[in-house]
């Protein structure tokens, strides 16, 4: 399973928001961790930014904020932003449709969908939060 | 306030479950409790009950497990069988609190695996226990219609 660049650039920049209260980071804050162009995030933060899970700062010490809640937003609602077709609908643009084995194949690639969204519909930014302290712990500081 | 669940408490249980899953099932409930009683592998049992503060007797919330040893060539880990908070005492920590005092249940049976099946499509557990520090573990439940 791989996610679109834009939707784990979003992921990760919201992290960096919230890993403080009222963190306020600029694009090029966020692009130097991760090895981002400022161009590629700014055009990412636009899109949170409409969906209202960010708001830009103007200002000396300006940047972006993270205002959503970080206990109900989940990863799933962020991928959505950037690939909303996620997971792809097993009959869309398959040959065969309407036969039995394309629903048969159907029923199968639908087991895996459901899975993934299950997943990424559960798994919240504070439980990302939390297990990307987890990891931190055993993989090298960044 | 978490506490062993007494025979008296469990029409409440009944009640809360049947809110959530419209299916009022006491015997069921009364027979898990006195097989509980009857097996004593964790002091002060795997059945608990939350009770509210200020209330006092009134019984708000429930979790159910069970240690069950070498199923599916598993070692010995602690099933949350059944966990429910009463609709009105939602998210204020009681689901947190009942599954915290059942996790300290499983230790001090030598248990370090908790485990618990939560359907797909239902989010609000899913969150719940995800929250919880809870991830997909290493088996894939598997089901077939009998005709
Ligand atoms: C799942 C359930 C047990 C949670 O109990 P609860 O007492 O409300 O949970 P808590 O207050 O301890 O919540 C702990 C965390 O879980 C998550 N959570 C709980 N309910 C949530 C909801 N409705 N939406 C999103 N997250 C939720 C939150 O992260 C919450 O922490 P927060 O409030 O600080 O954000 C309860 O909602 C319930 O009984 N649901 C119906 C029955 C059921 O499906 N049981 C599980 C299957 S056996």
């Amino acid at each position: 399973m791989k996610l679109q660049v834009a939707s784990q650039l979003a992921i990760f920049s919201i992290l960096e928001l919230v890993a403080e209260p009222g963190r306020q980071m600029t694009v090029a804050d966020i692009g130097a961790k991760y090895g981002i162009s400022s161009n590629h995030l700014a055009k990412v933060m636009n899109v949170l930014g409409r969906a209202g899970l960010v708001r830009s700062v103007r200002g000396a010490g300006g940047g972006f904020q993270f205002c959503g809640n970080a206990r109900r937003i989940t990863l799933l609602d962020i991928i959505d932003l950037f690939e909303p077709r996620l997971p792809i609908d097993p009959e869309a643009g398959r040959p065969g449709r309407r036969t039995a084995e394309a629903a048969a194949l159907g029923l199968v690639l639908g087991e895996i969908d459901d899975s993934v969204r299950a997943t990424l519909g559960s798994i919240t930014i504070a439980t990302l939060r939390s297990l990307s302290s987890r990891q931190r712990a055993k993989t090298p500081a960044v | 306030m978490v506490r062993p669940a007494r025979r008296a408490d469990v029409a409440a249980v009944s009640a809360i479950d049947a809110e959530i899953t419209g299916l009022p099932k006491l015997e069921h409930w009364l027979e898990l409790h006195s097989r509980q009683r009857r097996s004593a592998a964790v002091a002060g049992g795997l059945f608990l009950v939350a009770v509210a503060a200020e209330e006092p007797g009134r019984v708000v919330g429930f979790i159910v497990g069970e240690i069950r040893a070498w199923e599916f060539g598993s070692a010995p880990c602690g099933w949350v069988y059944a966990l429910s908070v009463a609709s009105g005492w939602r998210l204020r920590g009681v689901g947190e609190t009942l599954l915290a005092a059942i996790g300290a249940q499983f230790r001090a049976a030598g248990i370090r695996k908790m485990r618990t099946m939560v359907a797909r499509d239902n989010l609000l557990p899913m969150r719940f226990f995800r929250g919880e520090g809870m991830m997909a573990g290493p088996y894939i439940q598997l089901e077939k219609d009998l005709e």
